[in-house]
């Protein structure tokens, strides 16, 4: 197969999902440090769809996330420095040291916050793209979700009011099968896969493979101009695969979870390695370009680390410091 | 003549006439009855992007009020009933109240959460709960119980215009209240106590509709000799500790009245609060009277002793006295007690 992509896309994927992979793993491997003291829940293997979306998307476009949420900060453009010292719990941290792994926000790049609790930050992200057709923007919101996401209230009741109001929202649904350790054959009925659920709503919606990285840029190209068109929201379903724990830097297939035919066909589809061999194929970049990539990659990983490391804790009165606001604070990205 | 619901209906004008980026959604909100009155005609003066219906998703349209807030905007979210609210409590718990904590104080969330409190006319377990200590537990909720009609506009525009969440209760009982006081449009600051009434005997601490039976109770009181210092405290969180611990250092006396549940409530955390503060100054057991620890029934033979009224306030005040007093004058003027007055004849 030949890609009918730019090299500057290639690459640029390229780029995208190897470094929320070099990430990810530095952290995997730092874990047992104990210095990254939180929970922390890895996107090893699901990096196309975060790398695909963050080519597409503008600096004012919006973004909110759940609990895995480095790769989603990472496209967006959030700071990595930021947020590796959020997870090292430093006050150079994107919140300070208050939130961790769980609770990144960088509004300077649009990525509005990620938190903790599934389809929290679902109506959040409704309520955001209400506020951009308020002020008659073209910039959209983009709400990523797992596959639990769709088992939850907030997240019909906010498609419902998406719906209703034709707003500018893109959801992107990475479906990686498992919650912790729960199948999707334990919580939903396999009557209808997820997007097909969300398709009575009467909105745009799409799936693919979510480790074909061009064939997902291309779906999300199509629903995000739907969506900038006017036409309202837009439903994506990707099918992907974590690497590790839900949880945690171990790998943890040893507990028989998963079926071993489902993990060997999902490693035969590692989206990194694929791609590139097909967009060298297809003369988009060269092994050479790989190698210089991933080591620019490994200095600013490397470097982000160190300064996470180097920085700061927060001095103990920030405790008790942020309950209430005393003026109000203009965002950020709303300045 | 004013109202306590026109009063409010006035402060959510005002608001969206002032700042163009308050919102006012909630269900009901643009129907012929306007949430009791508090919303009509706001619609047709500004337009549905900016006041309008919704879903029955009281979470999700929480949620949405959050987005709309980071977003640049002011919502104002009102439910019909506190009970309806409660399908909202992961948003307001985990994202409302935390947002400005959990990201190290960088955003706050502008949102007010109108949510009216029943009472009476079989409303019933589920359509009559007064919840406010929930909310005042909670790091970052501002909790706003207005009793006075004059109060009425004045706070919601400094819970409008503050920057954290604020729940804004509004007693079913109070929405007739009048006034005649001046339309000032001055802003009330959240977190003021208004003494109402001054005396030496007792401190009674008072929130929303318990401040009108404390009222009668109090001017009652006042007949027979006996005056009390009577301290609305207009919002419950955050409470206004100086002036309750000003005026008990006066009394000695402290009774605290609350339309909650009695056990784990405000007027518990009151009285410890109190007792750690003013032990030296206390002279009398301090007294606690609220809705008892079991729901509100909806058949009115099964109500009756319910809810707290002037002549219980006015009688135990004399106990804490050692004095008789006469309750007579408050009963002659009771009328039915499953309504606020004659003006109510139901549904809800």
């Amino acid at each position: 197969m030949v890609y009918s992509i730019t090299s500057e896309l290639a690459r640029d994927l390229s780029r995208g999902m190897r470094r929320i992979r070099s990430v990810e793993e530095h952290i995997a491997a730092r874990y047992s440090e104990q210095e990254m003291r939180c929970p922390t829940h890895l996107s090893s293997g699901q990096e196309a769809v975060s790398a695909a979306i963050g080519t597409i998307l503008r600096s004012t476009d919006l973004a909110v996330s759940g609990h895995r949420a480095h790769a989603h900060y990472l496209a967006k453009g959030g700071d990595l420095k930021a947020m590796v010292a959020e997870i090292y719990g430093r006050v150079t941290g994107c919140a300070r040291g208050k939130g961790g792994s769980m609770h990144l926000i960088d509004e300077k790049a649009g990525f509005m916050g990620s938190t903790a609790i599934v389809g929290g930050t679902v109506p959040v992200g409704v309520g955001l793209a209400y506020s951009l057709l308020l002020k008659g923007s073209d910039d959209i919101a983009c709400v990523f979700l797992g596959d639990a996401v769709v088992e939850t209230g907030v997240f019909f009741e906010s498609l419902s009011f998406a719906a209703l109001k034709n707003l500018p929202v893109l959801f992107v649904c990475e479906n990686n099968f498992y919650s912790v350790y729960s199948p999707l054959s334990v919580r939903q009925s396999a009557v209808k896969k997820i997007h097909e659920k969300v398709a009575g709503f009467g909105v745009y919606t799409d799936e693919g493979d979510g480790n074909d990285v061009v064939s997902v840029h291309q779906k999300m190209l199509k629903a995000v101009n739907h969506i900038r068109s006017g036409k309202g929201p837009a439903f994506l379903e990707f099918e992907t695969f974590r690497w590790r724990e839900h949880c945690g830097p171990n790998y943890d297939d040893d507990l028989g979870y998963r079926p071993d035919q489902f993990i060997e066909e999902w490693n035969n589809r590692e989206p990194i390695a694929n791609f590139e061999q097909q967009a060298i194929t297809s003369d988009l970049f060269t092994e050479a370009d790989i190698d210089a990539m991933q080591s620019s990659i490994d200095t600013e990983v490397a470097t982000a680390f160190e300064f996470a490391r180097a920085s700061d804790f927060p001095s103990p009165e920030e405790a008790s410091m942020h309950v209430f606001a005393t003026a109000v604070e203009e965002g950020i990205f709303l300045k | 003549m004013r109202s306590f619901a026109s009063e409010i209906q006035s402060g959510l004008d005002q608001a969206l006439e002032n700042d163009p980026s308050v919102l006012v959604f909630g269900l009901g909100v643009p129907d012929p009855k306007g949430v009791f009155g508090t919303t009509l005609d706001l619609q047709e003066k500004y337009g549905e992007k900016r006041v309008f219906d919704m879903p029955t998703a009281e979470n999700a349209m929480t949620g949405i009020a959050i987005g709309a807030a980071l977003g640049g905007f002011k919502p104002v979210l009102t439910h019909q009933r506190l009970d309806f609210a409660l399908l909202s409590m992961d948003q307001l718990v985990n994202n409302a109240a935390k947002w400005h904590f959990m990201f190290g104080g960088q955003r706050n969330v502008p949102i007010t959460v109108r949510m009216i409190l029943g009472r009476g006319w079989g409303q019933g377990p589920t359509h009559s709960q007064n919840l406010q200590s929930w909310f005042a537990h909670i790091p970052g909720l501002k909790v706003v119980m207005p009793a006075l009609a004059s109060d009425a506009k004045g706070l919601l525009l400094s819970s409008i215009f503050d920057p954290n969440p604020v729940i804004f209760l509004e007693h079913r009982w109070l929405h007739n209240a009048q006034t005649e006081e001046p339309d000032t449009g001055k802003l009330i600051p959240l977190g003021e106590a208004s003494l109402l009434r001054n005396g030496d005997a007792v401190t009674i601490v008072s929130v929303s509709y318990m401040t009108i039976e404390a009222l009668h109770a109090v001017d009652v009181l006042q007949n027979q000799g006996i005056s009390c210092d009577l301290i609305d405290l207009r919002t419950v969180s955050p409470i206004d500790w100086g002036k309750i611990e000003a005026s008990v250092k006066k009394t000695g006396k402290i009774m605290v009245l609350d339309t909650g549940f009695q056990t784990n409530g405000i007027a518990g955390e009151i009285i410890a609060q109190i007792t750690e503060r003013c032990w030296a100054d206390l002279t009398a057991p301090p007294v606690r009277l609220t809705a008892p620890d079991y729901s509100e029934s909806t058949s009115p033979a099964l109500t009756k002793d319910y809810h707290i009224r002037a002549e219980h306030i006015a009688e135990r005040v004399g106990s804490m006295l050692g004095k008789d007093v006469s309750v007579e004058p408050i009963l002659k003027l009771r009328g039915p007690h499953d309504v606020p007055g004659n003006w109510f004849t139901g549904p809800f």
